[in-house]
């Protein structure tokens, strides 16, 4: 079976120093996967290197077989929350609206059909009702389901999610975890930078370990043990995993 | 006035910096927006030493020719930029600061080699320092509103890429659109917006334009579109204001005086705008803090009551005093309650909670758990 993602030898430098060194990976379509490490394990970087916009000092990276600049109408893209100004003049809706301006092409504006697909990925999320909001108006947890929702209407096979549950309340969290798993049923490939460990087992179906070099990947059941994240932390963090 | 209107080369002179005004506030939107302000400073400035070469070279005088030498250069000076932070570890604001200083240097160089030279026919150049409106002519006035009206169309154009990009710039970069490519148009668009009031406005003072009417318009609006004609609106006006002012006296600088009148938009929009306004948010922070202060002394009897069977027990104003050693706040903030009907003094002088009171102290007590 052809992977979703296919990741060989990948080494970013930033400067002299390798921020990922010598990387592969495998994910299935259909796969949730947990990308897990301490701080500056290169987590970030590595899916910005998938997208493309980062150019690696080595490596192969294949989506969906093919090289990201074929295959992104087929890629979603949930950048970190902190990364853009949420004082921005510009409303929900038209946020989710970006979402749509890869396939729109140059000039052409978002007409009817395309706010019809962006209130239905606001409804998804549940912010249906703030379309209209001014985006410094939300609170975190609501900047995130608006983020997830431009991804939605980009209705793509593969996701790539920065950090998405960081710094979001409970409702929300819970909120975007059905999502994605609503997403991985219908067979779409998920990745998702992830923070905290306690929920791994919970939430997904399968994890990489990182830390500028693969620990290892796999089934969370099989890899996700302690010996494993004793050595992704480098043995200074005692971990407590719930017992699931 | 009358007379005013009816002269020709007043209403070419005011069209002239109504147009500079109004494009340099669409370009300025995006600048502000990307938190590039300081790029325009370096651009105007590094325009300088254009308009120096292309005169030792063309030996012309003639704005057009002047404005592309003066575009060449200001356009040169954000290449560099671009590769000293690129492939250097200096920082984006270190290298505008040294590009603008540099530049304008040499322009100065220039400048002065030119009016030392024996060549009649150098004078008025140094006016594009801080502009000189009476050196506009109708010509003038056309290469400015083509050169602006290519620029808007341009804008509208790629309206919704501009915005991404201002917004997102990685997401735009994960849609495949070319980022690099709409980095340098924009940049070029501001460029264009830049020389087109060099003349008027001046290498010195003509940031200002671009930034100005861009920081007061967002003031007033939480949306890109509005923002953007009211940027241009604004700009427009002071360019407009600003001729009208520098002629009706002798002797007033033009460019200056177009820079003060963005200024006194400015100064309004920062003060008196609705919810972003310093005013609007001073007046709603006394309102806030004066129901918080209103509300600690209604949770305080809430919670001496509490020990009592009654919530709506009566308590001197004495044990309360505990809390609030100043009299007058407390008897203030007790008559404001009372005036609500949330609480009420009893005969010996007592105060009580009311009915309401009790029920407004349960509701931001679940407030508060929540």
């Amino acid at each position: 079976m052809q992977s979703a993602v296919e990741v060989r030898d990948l080494t970013v430098a930033y400067r002299e120093n390798p921020v990922l060194w010598d990387v592969d990976l495998d994910v299935m379509p259909g796969t949730l996967m947990a990308i897990v490490g301490p701080n500056g394990a290169g987590k970030t970087t590595l899916i910005k290197a998938i997208l493309g916009l980062i150019k690696p000092a080595a490596g192969r990276i294949r989506i969906l077989g093919k090289p990201y600049q074929k295959v992104a109408s087929s890629v979603g893209y949930v950048p970190q929350r902190g990364s853009v100004d949420w004082d921005f003049p510009t409303s929900v809706m038209d946020v989710v609206l970006m979402g749509l301006y890869g396939r729109l092409g140059w000039i052409r504006r978002p007409g009817q059909s395309e706010h019809q697909v962006a209130i239905s990925a606001l409804k998804k999320v549940e912010m249906d009702d703030y379309s209209d909001r001014q985006i410094s108006q939300l609170s975190g947890g609501q900047q995130q389901r608006v983020f997830l929702a431009r991804a939605l209407v980009q209705d793509a096979d593969v996701y790539l999610m920065d950090e998405p549950l960081q710094g979001v309340d409970a409702t929300t969290e819970h909120a975007i975890i059905e999502i994605l798993h609503s997403l991985r049923s219908s067979g779409k490939t998920v990745l998702v930078v992830h923070h905290d460990l306690q929920t791994v087992t919970s939430y997904f179906d399968e994890v990489l370990l990182l830390n500028i070099r693969r620990i290892v990947s796999g089934p969370v059941s099989e890899v996700f043990t302690d010996e494993n994240l004793r050595h992704t932390y480098g043995g200074r963090v005692a971990i407590i995993k719930n017992p699931a | 006035m009358e007379q005013f209107f009816n002269d020709y080369t007043l209403r070419t002179v005011v069209l002239g910096a109504t147009i500079l005004g109004g494009v340099s506030g669409v370009l300025g939107t995006f600048v502000v927006l990307r938190q590039q302000s300081l790029l325009g400073d370096a651009v105007s400035h590094a325009a300088f030493p254009g308009i120096g070469i292309t005169f030792i070279l063309t030996g012309s005088k003639v704005p057009l020719i002047l404005m592309v030498g003066a575009g060449i250069s200001g356009w040169l000076a954000t290449a560099v930029i671009l590769l000293i932070t690129t492939h250097s570890r200096i920082k984006y604001d270190t290298a505008l600061g040294l590009i603008l200083s540099v530049f304008f240097g040499v322009g100065l160089v220039l400048m002065t080699f030119i009016q030392k030279s024996p060549n009649a026919n150098q004078a008025g150049l140094d006016s594009f320092l801080f502009g000189q409106v009476a050196s506009l002519v109708v010509q003038d006035v056309i290469t400015m509103t083509v050169m602006g009206a290519i620029a808007l169309v341009i804008v509208l154009l790629f309206w919704k890429e501009f915005k991404l990009l201002a917004f997102d710039r990685e997401f735009a970069h994960s849609l495949v659109l070319p980022v690099r490519g709409l980095d340098f148009g924009l940049t070029t668009l501001v460029v264009i917006a830049i020389i087109i009031g060099l003349q008027t406005v001046g290498v010195v003072l003509m940031s200002a334009m671009i930034i100005a009417p861009a920081v007061a318009a967002r003031q007033w609006t939480d949306r890109l579109g509005v923002m953007t004609i009211l940027a241009m609106c604004m700009g427009a006006l002071s360019g407009a204001g600003g001729v009208i002012f520098s002629i009706s006296a002798p002797n007033l600088p033009t460019g200056p005086i177009i820079v003060m009148c963005a200024t006194a938009i400015v100064g309004i929009s920062l003060t008196a705008a609705p919810h972003r306004g310093i005013l609007w948010q001073w007046i709603r922070r006394s309102l806030q803090n004066r129901k918080l202060r209103s509300e600690a002394v209604l949770m305080d009897l809430f919670d001496l009551a509490r020990t009592h069977d009654s919530l709506e027990y009566p308590h001197m104003e004495r044990a309360l005093r505990v809390i609030y050693p100043q009299t007058g706040t407390l008897r203030r903030q007790l008559s404001r309650l009372e005036g609500k009907g949330l609480v009420s003094k009893k005969e010996n002088g007592a105060w009580a909670l009311t009915p309401s009171g009790v029920q407004l102290c349960h509701r931001l007590v679940n407030e508060r758990i929540q």
